[in-house]
């Protein structure tokens, strides 16, 4: 395959925090519609490799291009959020003192500038997509409720809605299945089974069994490097992996 | 330097002089009685005898002939009329004055006060007064301390007329300290420029007097530069007057040299004020992440601690420093335990929050003060070792409370790194400010810790108090004046960073001593206020920020 | 739902009807009670009562504006005064020239205090102030400008929370320093005072301060108004967003630093406003007006009102200031005591002020929830590793 196609083409990223190098020439791939899993022990790099690409973190070398086109490292967070690259956080960030509703309505995708958003109302369309993602996400019923009141796992699917509104041509999800009971957590998986296609997805993960359900490539990271990438079968019986996983 | 050194010792002397001052004195009745004969004397002598009496008692060397002749100099010499005897007064008559304090000159105690009509003044012309002065001058010259030898040498330079030319000749083949006789050789080459016309005299009084720092001997050798309009030169003599440009030039050179020390020291002990006044938010802000506004309050309660322990010791003032340091300490470390109690431990994590509450206790702290001590300033008294200048030469000197300051600054840093390095309850503080959550799972009582090193930091800003109640006006006002800066000193260096706050409160005290004579003290300071604001928008976390996630989360 | 209906949802607004209902109120009866009742009777309004009035209106209008940029955007400046001295400043300059030949030196051009430094020509940035218009457009602009300038810097590096907070003490207290000395160029620690007229109006007659007065309640209800329209459209969610979550608002691709930067200039705009309105009531400006404690006590107003609510600070603006008339004609040595116990007090036992007291149905939605007593739970912390219990690859 050509490398015209990717839509996330990371060459060689490093990052150093103070000499520790979270990422250590990190090279990865990431086609359009895939979905792609991302393990590996704590402290690989996979959070820190989601802050380059997000910008919130800058790189001391490599590049990260995404739609080959856009050179991310030169981008600010919310130029690069306007670009097409969503984010759910490792720990659940929803906007406490908003409803349900008007967190899914600031997630919408469209122009964010003061002016706009000054004068910004909804269209039908607009609405009729509110009201499909509380669907999907199984809010319907606390659209006006207040983000602070709802549970762990009810935040984490708000933040999932919330990806969704902003209609990302990648999806970064950074463990979105912890805190959630077995029956959401198939669900989760259906979801973002039935996202891949249409968009690309990046998934961190530990839950192996998570992980299993919905993987079709996965990679491992070890601190900061690619250290195996294949589907899933191969990765598990890899030696390498079985080692930085027991010898840790 | 040499100077500073003395002065401790000095300072001893005179308290060991003071405490035993009542053994010397029955030893010396013998010398005594000869001393009071002499000044008996004086009553019925002409002009004449009178300088052959003044010769006298110079050479007696009874310890009080210097100030007998001094008074004598100001016309307090008497005796009175009905025994005879003679005293000294306290202060010269005024026309109104019906009866004076009278002094017995040997004792120098007082003895009473004597209606005017009694007494007579014993008489002095100015031929007198000329002989009075030379003895005077050569009493100091022959001073067994240095530093009066010096400082008469200069008096003496200050008239230059043959007498005193030639004293300085006299005490010039006498001379053993190196310092004296430089001033001596530099006072006869003075004398050589008033009045010498041979060149090759004049080109070697040039040679001495390029090594000087003075203006007014540089003053004098521009004088010798002087074309009047007819084009003649003040000096006819032209390898003079080149060597008298040459002369100017280095002294100017010399003098700027050491004006940027002076700037420079100027500068240091302006830091070492804010590093002072900012050290102990260092801790309270940069280790514990917490916004003390009330901190100013706290260099006021230990300014005020100060004042109190001077009313407390009214006879020791020169040692209430040395006590009021660590009252101070306890005080506002104390009062600064309370506020982490009541206010601050209620409000960990809501920094804006914790800002707010504070502001209020310095409030309170105010009126607490005021309505203790009154709105009006008090006035803290200066130790005799803290007043006054060391004059390192004519182009350098600071003063002794801003030398101290700077000591104290050095001691406070390094005995707080070493509290913070080498001490268990430093461990602690470190570990909590690292990591709370961790230290808390290894056993810290993180708690306790909290309460503590609010404790130190509010001490060191009750230390600070110690040092402000010496350079300002301890009022109710006095931390609210100080508090702006000392937050932009933390900031500027680097929250959490000690040596951050050193380097950023030195370069802002530098700075600000740079600019000042051409901006004046307001707009200097509102230059560097501008360039801090600019500066912290360019590099938010400070000269030296915190490294790590963790650092990066807790930002406030 | 928010997003369709009319731009100002006034109905289910009780807090705001409040205000705006007393406002007219204040509108109807103040001159009533001036110009219609005779001054023998008690219930006579005299000059002092219109100033105090006046003054209270000014500062609600500033308290107003310090609550949208704190309460709902989360900039609690400490210097925020400084837009308000600044305005007030404007309006000075122009009833400085409206004295004219009326001054102790009867210079037409020169105001006093230069003629007493013997300065000979007006400086170029005293240009204009003789007319009324210019002065009112300097009154919104220099603030605004500012703001803009200063929010620039301050925004685009990213300095924010406490950082902001002691960079704002630090620009106020700069300008404080600076309009006190005699050479910047107006008036030196006496700032302007002595005005003559406004407009030709007699400055010292009841009926132009009724006037004024009346003109500052129309403004803060204005102010209400278009500060409602703000934090009630998206803009002011978003506004929100970045008080409770900064970086996750920009992961959604808010440009942040604009949001807050628009907000902040608004707000100075009018806090400069409040400030042209306050000079010709009180009749007199001076650099104290940059004083950081009056910032600070500005924020202590919202506080004690309950921040995020916009009538909330004019409730805490009115009520401070009331007590601290009180105290300090009365009581004056328990006056900074009280004051002090309020911020303490109000901090930790009322973090949503007075309103917060109210029953839930008169709060609006800016409304800030307690952040949890759990000191570890911080807002901002959406970095914050979860603690995620260590798994292996099993089976
Ligand atoms: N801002 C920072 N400063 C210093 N070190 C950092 C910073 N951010 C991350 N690190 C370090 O970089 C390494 C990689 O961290 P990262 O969060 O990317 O790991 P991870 O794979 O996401 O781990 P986990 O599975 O626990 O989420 C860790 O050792 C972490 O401590
Ligand atoms: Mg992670």
């Amino acid at each position: 395959m050509s490398t015209n196609d990717k839509i996330l083409h990371i060459e060689q990223l490093t990052v150093s925090f103070d000499g520790f190098r979270a990422l250590d020439e990190l090279t990865l791939h990431v086609e359009p519609g895939e979905l792609r899993c991302i393990i590996g022990p704590n402290g690989a790099g996979k959070t820190t490799m989601m802050d380059v690409i997000t910008g919130k973190t800058r790189p001391v070398s490599g590049s990260a291009k995404f739609c080959q086109r856009l050179n991310l490292l030169s981008m600010s967070e919310p130029e690069i959020a306007q670009a097409g690259i969503g984010r759910k956080f490792q720990k659940p960030t929803v906007f406490e003192n908003l409803t349900v509703i008007e967190n899914l309505e600031l997630a919408l995708a469209g122009k964010k500038s003061f002016l706009r958003t000054l004068f910004a109302r909804l269209t039908a369309a607009q609405e009729r997509k509110i009201d499909d993602v509380l669907e999907i996400i199984g809010l319907a019923e606390h659209r006006e409720a207040l983000a602070s009141s709802l549970s762990h796992g009810q935040k984490q699917w708000l933040e999932i809605g919330m990806l969704l509104m902003q209609e990302p041509r990648l999806l970064l999800v950074d463990e979105p299945v912890a805190g959630m009971t077995p029956q959401e957590i198939e669900r989760t998986a259906r979801l973002l089974e039935s996202l891949a296609g249409e968009h690309s997805v990046l998934v961190v993960e530990h839950d192996m069994d998570f992980v299993r359900s919905i993987a079709r490539r996965v990679t491992v990271l070890h601190e900061g490097r690619v250290l195996v990438e294949g589907d899933m079968d191969q990765v598990q019986n890899d030696p390498r992996v079985q080692d930085v996983y027991l010898g840790v | 330097m040499s100077k500073f050194l003395l002065r401790v010792p000095l300072w001893i002397v005179v308290l060991l002089v003071c405490v035993g001052s009542s053994g010397p004195l029955c030893a010396q009745s013998s010398s005594d009685a000869n001393f009071l004969e002499k000044l008996g004397e004086l009553r019925n002598a002409t002009y004449a005898d009178k300088a052959k009496i003044v010769d006298d008692l110079g050479k007696s060397g009874h310890p009080n002939v210097q100030t007998v002749l001094t008074a004598w100099l100001q016309d307090r010499l008497y005796f009175r009329n009905n025994d005879q005897k003679v005293f000294l007064v306290k202060s010269a008559a005024q026309g109104d004055s019906s009866a004076l304090e009278v002094i017995d000159p040997v004792t120098l105690k007082s003895a009473g006060s004597v209606p005017i009509d009694n007494l007579t003044e014993i008489g002095i012309n100015n031929h007198l007064r000329r002989i009075l002065e030379t003895t005077l001058a050569g009493f100091q010259l022959s001073s067994p301390d240095a530093s009066v030898r010096l400082d008469a040498v200069r008096e003496v330079e200050k008239s230059l007329d043959d007498v005193n030319v030639a004293l300085l000749r006299e005490r010039m083949t006498v001379e053993k300290n190196s310092k004296v006789k430089r001033e001596i050789a530099m006072g006869l080459a003075l004398a050589t420029l008033n009045d010498g016309s041979d060149p090759k005299a004049l080109l070697k009084a040039i040679a001495t007097l390029r090594g000087s720092l003075n203006t007014d001997v540089r003053n004098r050798l521009q004088d010798l530069l002087e074309q009047s309009p007819d084009g003649t030169y003040a000096e006819p003599d032209a390898q003079v007057r080149a060597a008298a440009a040459a002369a100017v030039a280095t002294i100017n050179r010399w003098r700027s040299f050491y004006s940027v020390i002076e700037t420079s020291l100027f500068g240091l002990s302006q830091g070492s004020v804010l590093v002072l006044i900012a050290i102990g938010l260092a801790i309270t802000f940069g280790v514990m992440g917490v916004i003390n506004m009330a901190h100013g309050e706290l260099m006021m309660l230990g300014a005020y601690t100060t004042y109190v322990v001077q009313l407390a010791m009214p006879r020791h003032i020169e040692s209430s420093i040395l006590v009021a340091i660590p009252a101070s300490f306890v005080v506002a470390g104390l009062a600064g335990v309370l506020i982490e109690r009541t206010v601050i431990r209620v409000l960990y994590g809501r920094p804006l929050e914790t800002l707010l509450a504070t502001f209020g206790v310095s409030l309170i702290l105010q009126q607490l003060v005021r309505s203790i001590f009154s709105a009006l300033n008090r006035s803290v008294e200066t130790p005799n070792w803290m007043s006054g200048t060391l004059q390192v030469n004519d182009a350098l000197s600071i003063t002794y409370n801003r030398l101290y300051t700077m000591i104290f600054t050095v001691i406070v840093f390094v005995a707080l790194l070493a509290v913070l390095k080498f001490t268990r309850m430093g461990l602690e503080i470190r570990a909590v400010a690292q990591n709370r959550s961790m230290a808390q799972a290894m056993g810290i009582r993180s708690e306790w810790v909290d309460a503590l090193t609010f404790g130190l930091g509010s001490g060191i800003a009750g230390m600070a108090g110690v040092a402000l109640s010496q350079l300002t006006n301890v009022g109710p006002n006095l931390g609210q004046s100080y508090i702006i800066d000392s937050f932009l000193v933390v900031v500027f260096g680097g929250v959490g960073n000690l040596w951050g706050t050193m380097i950023g409160g030195m370069s802002m005290g530098i700075v600000d001593e740079i600019l000042e004579p051409f901006a004046g003290a307001v707009l200097a300071k509102i230059f560097v206020l501008v360039a801090l604001i600019l500066f912290i928008q360019r590099r938010p976390r400070g000269l030296f920020p915190q490294a790590g996630r963790v650092a990066e989360e807790q930002q406030l | 739902m928010t997003g369709h209906t009319s731009w100002i949802n006034l109905r289910k607004d009780l807090g705001g009807k409040w205000l705006l209902a007393m406002l007219a109120v204040v509108v109807v009866v103040v001159p009533i009670l001036n110009q219609a009742v005779p001054a023998s009777s008690s219930l006579h309004l005299g000059p002092y009562g219109l100033t105090i009035i006046g003054k209270y209106l000014c500062y609600a209008m500033l308290a107003m504006s310090m609550d949208l940029i704190w309460g709902y955007c989360g900039l609690m400046s400490l210097g925020h005064a400084a837009f308000f001295a600044l305005g007030g400043y404007a309006m000075g300059m122009y009833l400085m020239r409206e004295i004219g030949p009326r001054g102790v030196y009867g210079n037409p051009i020169l105001p006093d205090f230069m003629v007493f430094l013997n300065w000979k020509k007006l400086p170029w940035f005293w240009y204009g102030f003789n007319h009324f218009g210019f002065a009112l457009f300097m009154m919104a602009l220099v603030p605004a400008l500012l703001g803009l300038a200063f929010g620039l810097f301050a925004f685009r590096s990213r300095v924010s929370g406490v950082y902001f907070a002691i960079i704002t003490q630090a620009l106020t207290y700069a300008l404080m320093l600076a309009f006190f000395r005699n050479n910047t160029g107006f008036g030196g620690n006496n700032g302007f005072t002595d005005f003559k007229d406004i407009l030709g109006f007699d400055l010292h007659s009841d009926r132009v301060h009724v006037v004024l007065l009346v003109i500052t309640a129309v403004a803060l209800a204005a102010s209400y108004l278009a500060c409602k329209v703000i934090v009630e459209s998206r803009a002011g969610r978003v506004m929100r967003a970045i008080r409770d979550a900064e970086n996750r608002t920009r992961f959604l691709g808010y440009p942040v630093e604009s949001f807050k930067l628009w907000v902040f200039v608004f707000a100075a705009i009018i806090a400069g406003i409040a400030g042209g309105l306050y000079v010709p009531q009180v009749g007199i400006i001076n650099p104290s007006e940059f004083s950081p404690m009056n910032s600070i006590e500005v924020v202590i107003w919202v506080a004690v009102g309950g921040r995020g609510t916009l009538y909330g600070a004019v409730v805490g603006a009115v009520l401070v200031n009331y007590a601290q008339t009180y105290f300090t004609s009365s009581l004056p040595e328990v006056w900074l005591y009280a004051l002090g116990m309020l911020f303490v007090l109000v901090t930790i036992f009322l973090p949503r002020g007075i309103i917060g007291l109210m029953p839930e149905r008169i709060g609006t939605k800016g409304r800030i929830s307690l952040p949890s007593q759990n000191n570890t739970e911080v807002q901002k912390n959406e970095y914050e590793r979860q603690d995620t219990p260590y798994r292996t690859v099993d089976s």
